[in-house]
C-alpha cells in the first residue's frame, strides 16, 4: 500500500511535468522522454558514470572525515564545560558562514585542488555533526552513569554498551541530514574549481548552451543514487539501531 | 545479632561530615557523625525521612563520592569492595538483553559463568533473551537483583527497592531477597522511608535524623522476617512512630 502511494505520486508528478513540458513548447523546459534520452545518450558516452563516481567519491570522503571528526569533537564538547564554552564561538562562527564563502576561501588558501575541495566540505559539515552530537553527549543518562560507576565497567564496555547507544540515534541523524547536504556542498565546490564531477558536469551545459535537459539527467540521476543511499542503507541503520524499542 | 555483626562486620560506616557546596548558594550540611556497621549474614535497614542525606550516604558507600571527612571500610572506591547494588529505578541497559544486562555488571573475567541457577531462581529464565522495555517494572527490579547477586558480593544494597510496585508484587520480590540473602549467606544495606517494609525483612533498623543525617536509634528486631505475624509488626511500626514521630511520619 505504502509502495503503491509512493508509485502513484511519482507517476502523477512526471505527467504533471509532460503536461507542462507540452504547453511550454520550449527547450527550456524539455519533456521527461529528453531528459531520459539524454541520460541514456550520457551513459552510452561514459561521462555520466565518471562524473557521477567522481562526486560520489568526493561525497564518500568528505562525509566520512565530517562525520568522524564531528562526532569525536561532539562528544568531546558534550562532555567538557570549559571545550563547550571555549569552541562555542568559534562553532558558531563556522555554522553560519556561507558554504560558498568557505569553499572560495579555501580554493584561495589551499589552491584549486583536490584537498581544497575536501576541506572545505568537511569544514561545512562538521559543525553541523557536532553541534547535533554534543546534545547527544549532554544527554547521557546520569542514572546508567552511576550505575555504570558503580558496576566497575571498564573503559571498553562503557565506551560500547553505555556511551554509545545512547549516541546513534544522533549520530544517524547527523548522518542523514548531514549527507544531503554534503552532496549540495559538493556540487557547488565541483562547479567553482574542478575539472569533472556532476557539479562541474551541470555548469558545463549550462554556460555552453543551456541544455536544460542535460541539468535535469545528472541531477535526476544523482538525486536518485543519493535517495538510493538513504533508503537502502540509512534509514535500514536506523531501524537496526531502535530495534530494542 | 548486631553483637556478632560487630566481630567481622562486612561494612563499617564512619562518616563525621558531608557538607555540599552548590554552586550559587549556602554549604549544605548532609551528614554528621553517622556511624554504623553492617554484620555478616544481617539485614540492616536505614530509615529517615525524605532529604535526610540517605542517598548522600548511598553515594559515598558506593564509591561514588569521596569528599567526606569520615572513614568507610572496606574502602568503596577499591575494585574489590564493589557491593551489589539495586537503585530505586531498575537503571538496566535498554539496549541489551536481560542477560547481557548481568553479564555486562560483572568484571570481564568471570563473565561467561553459568547464571542458569541465579536466572531460575529469580524466575527470569523465559525472559533472559528479551529487552527490558519488554518487561514489567517489578520484572526488571527482578533484573537488577540478578545483576546485583551474578558476582556473589558479600554485601547487597538495596535503594528503596519496592517503591512504586503493587503489593503483590513488592512481597514477591522481598520475599525473593530474603530467600537469597539467607541462602547465599550474604549481609544487606536497604534504604527506605517505608518504615513498615523495613520491620518486614530487617534484623535491625537504624533510623536516621533530618538533614544533617545522624543516628537517631537504633533498634535490634529478633528475626521478624520469619514471623509474618501482621500485628506484631503494625504494634513495632506503632511503637517506633510514638517514640521517634520526626523520624517516622504517617
Amino acid at each position: 500500500m505504502n509502495l503503491l502511494t509512493r508509485l502513484v505520486s511519482v507517476v502523477v508528478l512526471l505527467a504533471a511535468w509532460q503536461a507542462a513540458a507540452q504547453a511550454a513548447g520550449s527547450r527550456l523546459l524539455p519533456a521527461p522522454l529528453t531528459v531520459a534520452t539524454f541520460i541514456a545518450e550520457e551513459a552510452a558516452r561514459g561521462d555520466l558514470f565518471h562524473n557521477v563516481g567522481v562526486t560520489l567519491l568526493r561525497v564518500a570522503v568528505s562525509f566520512g572525515l565530517a562525520m568522524v571528526l564531528g562526532v569525536l569533537l561532539g562528544v568531546a564538547l558534550g562532555r567538557s564545560k570549559a571545550l563547550n564554552i571555549a569552541l562555542d564561538t568559534p562553532l558558531l562562527v563556522v555554522l553560519n558562514t556561507p558554504a560558498l564563502v568557505i569553499t572560495v576561501l579555501a580554493y584561495i588558501w589551499v589552491g584549486l585542488n583536490e584537498t581544497a575541495a575536501i576541506l572545505a566540505v568537511v569544514l561545512n559539515k562538521l559543525p553541523n555533526v557536532a553541534v547535533i552530537v554534543r546534545e547527544g553527549a549532554r544527554e547521557l543518562d546520569p542514572g546508567l552513569e552511576e550505575m555504570a560507576r558503580t558496576y566497575r565497567f571498564d573503559r571498553r564496555t562503557w565506551i560500547a554498551h553505555v556511551l554509545v547507544p545512547q549516541l546513534q540515534p544522533y549520530v544517524v541523524a547527523a548522518a542523514r541530514s548531514g549527507l544531503s547536504l554534503a552532496w549540495k556542498i559538493v556540487l557547488v565546490i565541483e562547479l567553482l574549481g574542478r575539472p569533472d564531477g556532476v557539479g562541474f558536469a551541470i555548469n558545463f551545459y549550462f554556460v555552453q548552451s543551456t541544455n536544460v535537459a542535460a541539468i535535469l539527467g545528472y541531477s535526476i540521476v544523482f538525486m536518485s543514487v543519493m535517495i538510493a543511499i538513504d533508503i537502502l542503507i540509512l534509514q535500514r541503520l536506523q531501524a537496526h539501531v531502535r530495534r530494542w524499542r | 545479632m548486631s553483637g556478632a555483626g560487630a566481630e567481622s562486620p562486612v561494612l563499617r560506616v564512619a562518616i563525621d561530615r558531608k557538607v555540599y557546596h552548590p554552586a550559587s548558594a549556602e554549604p549544605v550540611e548532609a551528614v554528621r557523625g553517622l556511624a554504623f556497621a553492617v554484620g555478616a549474614g544481617e539485614i540492616v535497614c536505614l530509615i529517615g525521612p525524605s532529604g535526610a542525606g540517605k542517598s548522600t550516604t548511598l553515594r559515598i558507600l558506593l564509591g561514588l563520592d569521596a569528599d567526606y571527612e569520615g572513614r568507610v571500610e572496606p574502602d568503596p572506591c577499591a575494585d574489590s569492595a564493589r557491593p551489589g547494588m539495586v537503585f530505586q529505578e531498575p537503571r538496566l541497559l535498554p539496549w541489551r538483553t536481560v542477560e547481557q544486562n548481568v553479564r555486562l555488571a560483572m568484571p570481564r573475567a568471570r563473565r561467561g559463568r553459568d547464571l542458569d541457577a541465579l536466572f531460575a531462581h529469580l524466575g527470569l529464565t523465559p525472559w533472559r533473551g528479551r529487552y527490558p522495555g519488554a518487561l514489567s517494572l517489578g520484572m526488571q527490579r527482578r533484573v537488577a537483583l540478578a545483576r546485583a547477586l551474578a558476582d556473589a558480593p558479600r554485601l547487597l544494597v538495596l535503594d528503596e527497592p519496592f517503591v512504586s510496585l503493587d503489593d503483590a508484587a513488592a512481597a514477591s520480590l522481598r520475599g525473593l531477597v530474603v530467600d537469597t540473602v539467607d541462602g547465599l549467606g550474604m549481609s544487606v544495606l536497604m534504604v527506605t522511608h517505608n518504615v513498615a517494609e523495613a520491620i518486614a525483612i530487617a534484623d535491625r533498623l537504624l533510623l536516621l535524623s533530618a538533614r544533617p543525617a545522624s543516628l537517631v536509634a537504633e533498634v535490634a528486631l529478633d528475626r521478624p522476617r520469619h514471623a509474618r505475624d501482621r500485628a506484631w509488626a503494625e504494634a513495632t511500626r506503632a511503637a517506633l512512630a510514638a517514640a521517634h514521630p520526626g523520624v517516622i511520619a504517617e
